[in-house]
């Protein structure tokens, strides 16, 4: 098992899944010589060619529909959008198109396109270029959505994405790929339902995926060496369909939970985390849950005013410790 | 090389079939047999029919809007089951999950009907961009009105058409209004071939009640799509008699208009050239016609009526694929 980049772990599946199948192309702005913005395509336009690795103008809105089009033949893109901020350009054709074309073609036509694109904040980018989308792409019937927090996953659920026959919304961070993780050496393919148990506790359950759950590892970390409080983190790498049953099962162990989430609290991951504790284990619970989110402001510029706008670790700590009346 | 007479006369069988069922549709929609919206075609159906006849039906890929019965009939699918899909039942062309607006038939390379005005574009272009990567020599048909052409997919995609050489055929009906707002209010340049000049690839206008000018037009169109590998933009300009939809009581335009229009209709024009060639005689239409109208009256509305409702067990069905292996992890 060899340590790897995020970003190298999401070429790696790219490189295998193109070596593999001729119809397997990449699409995106600067994907081509230039390797991508964060890398994740580096090296494949001078192996596979401008035909396959195809160099997009600033036309998200369309060149998604071109991807999907040509999905409609067999062809299987992997769409890269360069800032998840541009994908409210792209949302027509995802949407109307690739999420619905199964179902209102009965089963005639699919679209098994991957679009992978990072959001979050990532220090100053300000309020156009820090937007964290999940919420929106999990809401659509249709439409996969998995968020990746290792480069484990990211390697493996970039391959089972572009072999699933369904349209994938891979949900990446634009602070994470750098980070380093260990990837099997050998072809991996990761599951794009479920959830992981990345840390076993019994005290309380801590939810969170993609960045959050770096954060609730590293909570827990703290709260068990500082308070003697062990928590469970569960990864939610799978935000559509959220894993009712994993979501149950750990808070039926640990009788309390908190969902961790870099976005706005409105209609997003913790009110449906909410909704799943409320319908499916009311009882188990021994204090009401929580939510850490962000403000729901605009993200702004200013250090100070960006880290008073999104949660970090302590606020996860915080937050727990007044969970137990500390 | 121009359609002979007994070529010419099959034609018109269809168009008379396509206005034929329209007028069908119009009745079932006023007697609430169809739901949602209703798009008909009457009045443009030698733009498609033109297009087809030099186009290879069920080869080449074929997408376009929302008025889209025709489009789909004349692909080779079967009216009584783009019927049946219009009552919204399980035999329709897509099994009742799609209605009027989203007729698809993949097994005739009928893509589909939608209802996002310029949503087709991309599509056309991607289909385009596949047929090339499979090395296939079938091309992508696009047929989409005026008012499509003031989204930005339009633009976009013409864009991308051009750059990547896709071997895409976009068909322009243009019938003068989008929905209800004419194009003179609606759009600063009037002729829309020549928007596509800005893209630095091949276009061309012509009438579009005329078959024979449609069709030469188009066999050139799609001969250069085929054989060069690259998109090409061909305007028709039309006209359609019906509202934009069922609700559209057609107030924003006149009544002379409309008859001056219809003074070229299609059908009677091309009836009158085949009659006047000897080619056909006023008592073989009109027992043309008849036949038509018995075939949709005895079989194909029948057909729609009696097919069985969609399970409705099957309501999450389609949502994603049955059993896919990968969401799982892979095969076991």
């Amino acid at each position: 098992m060899a340590e790897m980049l995020f970003w190298e772990a999401l070429r790696r599946a790219q490189d295998e899944e193109m070596a593999n199948d001729p119809l397997v192309l990449v699409m995106g702005e600067d994907v081509g010589k230039a390797g991508g913005t964060y890398k994740a395509t580096q090296g494949l336009w001078d192996k596979y060619g401008e035909k396959r690795v195809i160099v997009t103008p600033i036309s998200e809105g369309s060149f998604t529909g071109i991807a999907i089009g040509a999905s409609f033949l067999g062809v299987r893109p992997v769409i890269e959008i360069m800032s998840v901020n541009f994908a409210w350009l792209a949302m027509d054709q995802l949407f109307n198109t690739a999420a619905k074309i199964r179902y209102m073609s009965a089963g005639q036509l699919q679209a098994p396109i991957v679009m992978r694109s990072p959001g979050g904040t990532a220090h100053q980018l300000g309020a156009q270029h820090s937007a964290r989308m999940e919420k929106v792409f999990m809401g659509i019937a249709g439409l996969r959505v998995v968020t990746p927090s290792t480069p484990k996953q990211a390697y493996g659920m970039l391959k089972s994405a572009i072999r699933c026959n369904d349209p994938v919304f891979i949900n990446e961070h634009e602070r994470m790929y750098g980070i380093r993780g260990e990837v099997p050496d050998a072809e991996y393919f990761h599951p794009l339902e479920g959830s992981e148990v990345s840390r076993e506790g019994s005290d309380i359950t801590l939810f969170g995926y993609n960045i959050s759950t770096h954060w609730n590892l590293e909570a827990a970390e703290i709260l068990s060496r500082d308070h003697g409080i062990e928590a469970e983190v569960v990864d939610l790498y799978c935000l559509a369909p959220l894993d009712r049953d994993g979501i149950v099962a750990s808070v039926s162990k640990t009788h309390r939970a908190l969902i961790s989430e870099e976005a706005e609290a409105p209609v997003g991951v913790g009110s449906e985390v909410m909704a799943i504790l409320n319908e499916g284990c009311f009882f188990e619970l021994d204090a009401p849950p929580r939510r850490v989110s962000a403000l729901n402001v605009p993200v702004p510029y200013n250090h100070h005013l960006e880290a008073a706008a999104i949660p970090d670790t302590a606020w996860v700590v915080k937050a727990v410790l007044e969970m137990f009346g500390k | 090389m121009a359609m002979n007479n007994k070529q010419k006369l099959a034609v018109l069988k269809k168009m008379v079939y396509a206005r034929r069922f329209e007028e069908a549709c119009y009745e079932a929609y006023v007697e609430r047999k169809i739901g949602g919206f209703l798009h008909l075609y009457p009045g443009q159906e030698a733009c498609c029919f033109g297009v087809m006849s030099a186009a290879r039906p069920g080869g080449d890929y074929v997408i376009t809007g929302y008025r889209d019965h025709v489009h789909a009939i004349a692909c080779g699918v079967e009216p009584k089951r783009v019927m049946a899909e219009l009552f919204g039942k399980a035999t329709g062309c897509s099994g009742g999950f799609g209605g009027s607006m989203h007729i698809f038939d993949a097994s005739k390379r009928f893509m589909g009907g939608y209802a996002i005005v310029g949503g087709p574009f991309p599509l056309a272009a991607g289909m385009g961009l596949a047929l090339d990567l499979k090395g296939e020599d079938d091309i992508a048909i696009c047929f989409l009105g005026d008012a499509a052409n003031n989204q930005g997919t339009f633009h976009e995609t013409m864009n991308m058409a051009s750059v990547w050489e896709l071997p895409a055929l976009f068909i322009c009906e243009n019938n003068l209004y989008g929905i209800g707002t004419s194009i003179e209010r609606s759009t600063a340049e009037l002729e829309q071939h020549k928007r596509v000049d800005a893209y630095n690839m091949k276009a061309a206008v012509c009438d579009g009640q005329d078959l024979d000018i449609v069709y030469a037009h188009a066999k050139t169109a799609v001969d250069y799509v085929r054989t060069e590998r690259k998109p090409y933009f061909l305007e028709l300009k039309t006209y359609r008699y019906r509202g934009h939809s069922m609700s559209d009581g057609g107030a924003y335009r006149s009544k002379s208009e409309e008859d001056e229009w219809k003074m070229r209709d299609p059908i009677r024009m091309l009836k009158d050239r085949l009659i006047a060639a000897g080619a056909l005689n006023e008592d073989d239409y009109k027992s043309m016609d008849r036949a038509i109208m018995a075939e949709i009256e005895d079989e194909v509305l029948p057909f729609a009526e009696e097919s069985p409702e969609p399970n409705v067990a099957d309501v999450a069905r389609y949502v994603f694929a049955e059993n896919d292996p990968w969401v799982s992890g892979g095969p076991a």
